[in-house]
């Protein structure tokens, strides 16, 4: 009987001190949630500049776009992007560091603060815009989705590849695309999905599939990998619309608006025919007050955005115009070897245009 | 101090007492516990809130709009694209799991008890072939022989306009995979299973029969021969009664036509893709590697004399081995195979490094990606992952009590 009553007893006692504790507990909790709305106000710029970096998000090794070479130097389209923006910041385009990641955790990545500008060739869609809390800043390569087969197989168009094998990696837009040009073209196929670029290049080249399919500037890119690069022939279809550009989280528009012009700046640049090597002489000699506004020595629209008014002429000092940064990395100069095509300027035949610095 | 009061008292004697003491600090632990679960769980929450997400199972009844490769799972459950939902994906998955999982288990287990009885066996050609397979097989890690048997078996195949005949018309492969003869049941094919079913049950009467019979009068019946004879004859003559109600559907190759056209049809005859085989094929090869030494530990683990016990009573080796050392060797064993069996079940997720669309690779792949339920999906399939090890663990217990030391 005794012991029941001690038990009672504890069992109460413990209780209570456990609501106790459960109380400072639940404070705790409170405080905590505080701090994380007010981690996620807290403006990503002023977490940059403290730092003194800007974490990007890259690919694991996309020649062209973004790719380390033998010393760990990181080059490509999107990764100058991301040196723009960190010259824009800092006027240095050197601070900023790299994270190579998969298609699959790249959005995670982005919506966790482990990375400020998730620039891995990312196609722009609804659902990515509207449903994972994120913000495309703008396009920096308009792609499409296209096809590469063996020039043996004697394929002039997609149309006649009713029953291939398709060889592809998840994780993208790809596998919805392909399956919906083969329905809607009432063909069969059938899809073989790896995990990373390097096992369906591998595969496709050992013969498993008679297709290999993904952004055509991929495939330029993943072409030099194959055995015999000549033997294969990419076919004329583009089968999606790929926009591809630079990602920020939402709810923090001062920094999606560094990365937003940072992006137009780079393109005005090239129409406005300032170049790497004459923005500094612009900057002082220039009499065209658009090119003045945009070099930052008329108006004040740098300070706007929170950056100093040489925003832009540091990011094009950096790394060049739209049309350098293409020719550097993608042009018919490189092994790429991708015209400009649709992704020309406006006055030139292309669709890139951006709306005006005033 | 007669002033203290008793209820005093008890509280200081309760507090003593290790039982006591015990409960309170079991108290303590549980509202630990119970808070880091809150905490955690309301910190998800509230992360998801401010990213903008919601929890829930919704997408399930969506329909899925992307091709996945054909397999055991798209075909068992009938996989079309823009009418199956992602729950049928989520099906698919987990029956290409479990597939190539039973099928590894059966596999290594087979190689396993060989290789393991020939390290030990006198033949020294056995011996050393044995030590060299295990020591080669077991040191490198899983991932790099998926990828080496994936690569090596695509590459040492035909390509896909020509084919390597295993027997002429009827079974072949290429680099598209192997292509065997498809059993297409007609009417009247359920009764041939049921008489596959009597049969096995006649054989299981006739054995218990024959160890009856066995303790009585010390004649041994052929149960072997008699049981062969039984699940060979019954479910023939089933067969024949209701006039041959399998057909064979052989794979077809087309030689001339289209370039992309030739090759094996897809569609006819069974198809096993060389993901699946090199999975199978790595899964069943590492695992043997474990489960030999496992098979070794237990026999060694039997007592020599009761080899020299068997072999004083003019039992011969073979019976030796099958009705003295194996009985006892199963105890020691069980345990550890079983941790094997789930090992294989868990290693088969690394299938989605070579494109074989089991779980991880079509559901936490594929779909997941183009819904974004992260946190919904993983814990689907960490449930598969899960049922299924704890199902394979249940099962090896229960055969583990049957086969341990019964002490009188």
């Amino acid at each position: 009987m005794n012991n029941i009553v001690i038990g009672a007893v504890a069992l109460v006692v413990g209780a209570g001190v456990g609501f106790v504790i459960g109380q400072g507990e639940k404070e705790i909790v409170e405080v905590e949630k505080v701090v994380e709305v007010e981690a996620a106000k807290t403006s990503t710029l002023d977490a940059v500049k403290a730092k003194g970096f800007v974490q990007c998000g890259v690919s694991q090794g996309l020649p062209g776009f973004s790719n380390a070479d033998d010393s760990g130097k990181w080059t490509g389209l999107d990764v100058d992007l991301c040196r723009a923006v960190a010259a824009a910041i800092f006027g240095d385009g050197d601070k900023v560091k790299f994270s190579p990641l998969s298609a699959k955790q790249r959005f995670t990545a982005l919506s966790s603060g482990e990375i400020d500008i998730l620039s891995r060739n990312t196609t722009w869609t609804m659902t990515r815009d509207t449903q994972l809390g994120l913000n495309f800043a703008g396009v920096n390569y308009y792609d499409g989705q296209g096809m590469m087969v063996p020039t043996s197989l004697g394929v002039k168009s997609a149309t006649e590849l009713n029953g291939a094998n398709i060889c592809t990696n998840t994780g993208t837009t790809t596998e919805l695309n392909i399956t919906d040009y083969f329905r809607s073209n009432n063909m069969s196929f059938n899809l073989v999905a790896f995990e990373k670029a390097d096992e369906v290049v591998a595969a496709y080249d050992a013969g498993r599939c008679d297709v290999y399919t993904t952004d055509r500037s991929g495939l330029a890119a993943q072409r030099g990998k194959l055995t015999n690069p000549d033997a294969h022939v990419v076919l004329p279809e583009i089968i999606s619309k790929e926009p591809l550009g630079p990602v920020v989280r939402q709810g923090d528009d001062q920094w999606f608006n560094i990365v937003r012009w940072t992006l137009r700046a780079l393109i005005n640049a090239e129409e406005m025919g300032i170049t790497k090597s004459n923005a500094a002489s612009e900057a002082s000699s220039a009499t065209d007050p658009a090119v003045k506004r945009l070099l930052g020595t008329e108006g004040k629209f740098g300070e706007e955005i929170g950056l100093s008014n040489g925003w832009a002429l540091n990011a094009i000092r950096a790394v060049g115009n739209y049309g350098e940064s293409y020719e550097k990395n993608v042009g018919p100069n490189t092994p790429l070897k991708l015209d400009r095509g649709v992704n020309a300027l406006w006055s030139d035949g292309g669709i890139l245009y951006a709306a005006p610095v005033r | 101090m007669s002033l203290v009061k008793p209820l005093n008292k008890s509280i200081e004697h309760a507090l003593n007492d290790k039982k006591v003491r015990g409960i309170i600090l079991q108290l303590f632990m549980l509202l630990i516990v119970l808070f880091g679960f809150y905490w955690l769980i309301n910190n998800t929450l509230t992360n998801l809130e401010t990213q903008g997400k919601s929890l829930g199972f919704n997408f399930l009844s969506s329909t899925a709009g992307f091709q996945i490769s054909q397999t055991f799972g798209t075909w068992l459950f009938d996989y079309e694209v823009g009418k199956s939902t992602y729950l049928e994906v989520y099906f698919i998955g987990i029956a290409n799991t479990f597939l190539v999982a039973i099928l590894g288990i059966l596999a290594a287990t087979v190689l396993g008890f060989t290789i393991g009885i020939m390290r030990l066996s006198s033949n020294i050609v056995f011996r050393v072939f044995a030590t060299t397979y295990i020591e080669v097989l077991r040191n490198i890690p899983l991932l790099l022989q998926l990828f080496f048997w994936y690569f090596a078996v695509l590459r040492a195949m035909p390509g896909k306009r020509e084919k390597f005949e295993i027997m002429s018309g009827i079974a072949g492969l290429n680099i598209t995979g192997m292509y065997l003869p498809a059993p297409l049941p007609q009417d009247g094919f359920g009764f041939v299973l049921s008489a596959i079913l009597l049969s096995i049950c006649l054989v299981i009467g006739v054995r218990r029969y024959a160890l009856r019979r066995q303790e009585r009068t010390g004649e041994i019946l052929p149960v072997f021969w008699i049981g062969l004879g039984l699940i060979v004859i019954v479910p023939s003559l089933a067969y024949l009664m209701k006039g041959s109600p399998l057909i064979w559907e052989l794979p077809e190759f087309e030689e001339t036509g289209p370039m992309l056209m030739r090759g094996y049809q897809s569609g006819v005859g069974m198809l096993v893709v060389p993901e699946m085989l090199a999975v199978w094929l790595a899964l069943s090869l590492y695992t043997a590697a474990f489960i030999a030494e496992i098979v070794r530990g237990g026999i060694l683990a039997v007592n020599k004399g009761q080899t020299e016990a068997s072999f004083a009573l003019g039992l011969r080796p073979n019976f030796t081995l099958r009705l003295v050392i194996i009985p006892q060797a199963m105890r020691v064993i069980i345990p550890p195979l079983t941790s094997q069996y789930l090992n294989i079940t868990k290693n088969s997720s690394l299938a989605v490094a070579i494109a074989y669309p089991e779980l991880v690779s079509v559901f936490a792949g594929t779909a997941l990606n183009q819904v974004g339920k992260e946190i919904e999906m993983i814990f689907m399939m960490m449930m598969v992952y899960l049922t299924f090890s704890l199902l394979t663990a249940a099962f090896m217990n229960w055969y583990n009590s049957k086969v341990k030391l019964i002490e009188r």
